[in-house]
């Protein structure tokens, strides 16, 4: 059965068009790249996904849900999905266990003391068992990203999205984040990873999406992909992003 | 005719109670108030932003003497005897209401939108991403220009001396009539104004200097 469902969705920023369309579906455990050029309507397609952009046209099923923009249905929804930006975007007054904790305690309403526990988990998971008291600002990015990572996954999540997660990072940096998403992938999280890492793509991903022009150019299983793709366009986007 | 002596300046600085107690009762009447101008001011209603938008214009484009004689004058047309105190209270409150709103609105939009997206996408409802991710951050920024606009709130008490409400301003005027020392009475009103104004400056200016820490998100790139 699928985890995610999305039906022929548009989107509109004004008069400019950004997804003309777009279907797929996402299998339970399955790991998903998203790969395109900026403008493309990679990251919007993802946003879409646990509402963060609201669709004009279409339908989306992720992890049980309809989408929906009713705010308590849209907050059931979140709980089940998550995501991680390109920016990070630790809560800055907080320590980065603090920034873990606070969903489980507002939203699960797990007591203090359960949610210590789980954060220091999630931490650990990401190999950062000991900087549980760190503010984001004491941390390098990667180590901030890698909290933003355990901050999600605290709320265990069914679905995890990844926005271009290691596009602000320095590429030794960028070796750690992904080595915890190629964990989370290893223990059958079901993912979407809007990437420009292609090799990355190539190595985690069971399939991987081309996306050009708010629509699905290509897409198949990504070593079968990136050997032979099959449209031009994918040709010289490859060339160009992989620097042959 | 009285001599200015150690009676008349107890006079002016017991009437330092009445300078404080109207600051007080602006600063957290206005507080209150300004908390409410600047969340509406954030409300995703344009009209309710409008609105508020409208009350800010109208309260900030009039004199503070003149919304102390409104107060004042306004509640005796329906009858109503309004005592000095509560006609000059209510007066600061609004103008501070106003001004305070304007500076905790700008703070609350300091906030990168990708704390509230962030914040939103971990499931948590509005008023929590306000209480726990938003507030606690614009507070930071806000903290130096609020303890600055209370240095004005402290010398604006002194409007209400016009409505013969005897603060540390009228007591001085009541003290240089008596007197016919204006001179001495009101550099002794001065001295009293800076005593607590100046404090309260230095303590802005620090906080103005304080690292922002942990105020700002992470830079990108």
């Amino acid at each position: 059965m699928s985890v995610i469902q999305v039906e022929n969705i548009r989107k509109r920023f004004g008069s400019l068009e950004v997804l003309k369309g777009v279907s797929m579906s996402v299998e339970a455990g399955e790991v998903v790249a998203l790969i395109g050029r900026s403008g493309s309507g990679k990251s919007t397609l993802l946003r879409c996904l646990n509402g963060l952009e609201m669709i004009d046209e279409g339908a989306i099923a992720i992890a049980g849900h309809r989408m929906s923009y009713n705010a308590a249905e849209l907050r059931a929804l979140r709980r089940d999905v998550g995501i991680v930006f390109q920016g990070y975007n630790l809560f800055p007054h907080l320590t980065a266990g603090e920034n873990i904790m606070l969903a489980p305690v507002q939203v699960k309403r797990l007591s203090k003391s359960e949610a210590r526990i789980e954060a220091q988990r999630c931490l650990d998971l990401v190999g950062l068992g000991d900087r549980f008291d760190s503010y984001p600002d004491m941390l390098s990015g990667g180590q901030q990203q890698r909290v933003a990572i355990a901050r999600s996954l605290a709320m265990q999540p069914v679905v995890m999205l990844f926005d271009e997660v290691t596009s602000a990072l320095d590429p030794e940096l960028t070796e750690e984040v992904l080595a915890a998403i190629e964990d989370l992938a290893a223990q059958g999280m079901t993912m979407i990873l809007v990437t420009h890492e292609m090799r990355f793509a190539r190595r985690v991903a069971d399939r991987t999406i081309y996306m050009r022009d708010g629509i699905i150019h290509e897409q198949g299983p990504s070593d079968s992909l990136f050997a032979e793709p099959q449209t031009s366009e994918l040709r010289s986007f490859l060339k160009a992003e992989l620097g042959q | 005719m009285r001599e200015f002596g150690n009676a008349e300046v107890l006079f002016i600085v017991f009437a330092l109670q009445w300078t404080l107690t109207l600051t007080a009762l602006a600063f957290f009447g206005g507080g209150i108030a300004g908390i409410a101008v600047a969340l509406l001011r954030i409300s995703r209603s344009r009209y309710i932003r409008l609105a508020v938008s409208g009350y800010i214009q109208v309260v900030q484009g009039t004199p503070l003497l003149v919304l102390m004689f409104l107060c004042y004058y306004a509640p005796s047309l329906f009858g109503i005897e309004l005592n000095a105190l509560f006609a000059a209270g209510i007066a600061l409150t609004l103008n501070a209401s106003a001004f305070l709103g304007a500076i905790w609105e700008s703070a609350l939009r300091a906030i990168p939108k990708a704390q509230w997206e962030s914040a939103e996408a971990l499931a948590l409802p509005q008023s929590k991403v306000l209480r726990f991710v938003i507030a606690p951050q614009a507070v930071r920024i806000a903290l130096p220009s609020t303890v600055g606009y209370l240095v004005q709130i402290v010398k604006e008490t002194s409007l209400a001396s016009i409505i013969g409400f005897v603060e540390i301003t009228r007591a001085g005027q009541l003290v240089s009539n008596a007197t016919f020392e204006p001179m001495k009475a009101y550099v002794c009103v001065a001295l009293l104004y800076f005593l607590i104004c100046f404090p309260l400056s230095r303590f802005s200016q620090w906080l103005e200097t304080r690292s922002p820490g942990r105020t700002k998100g992470p830079s990108r790139g």
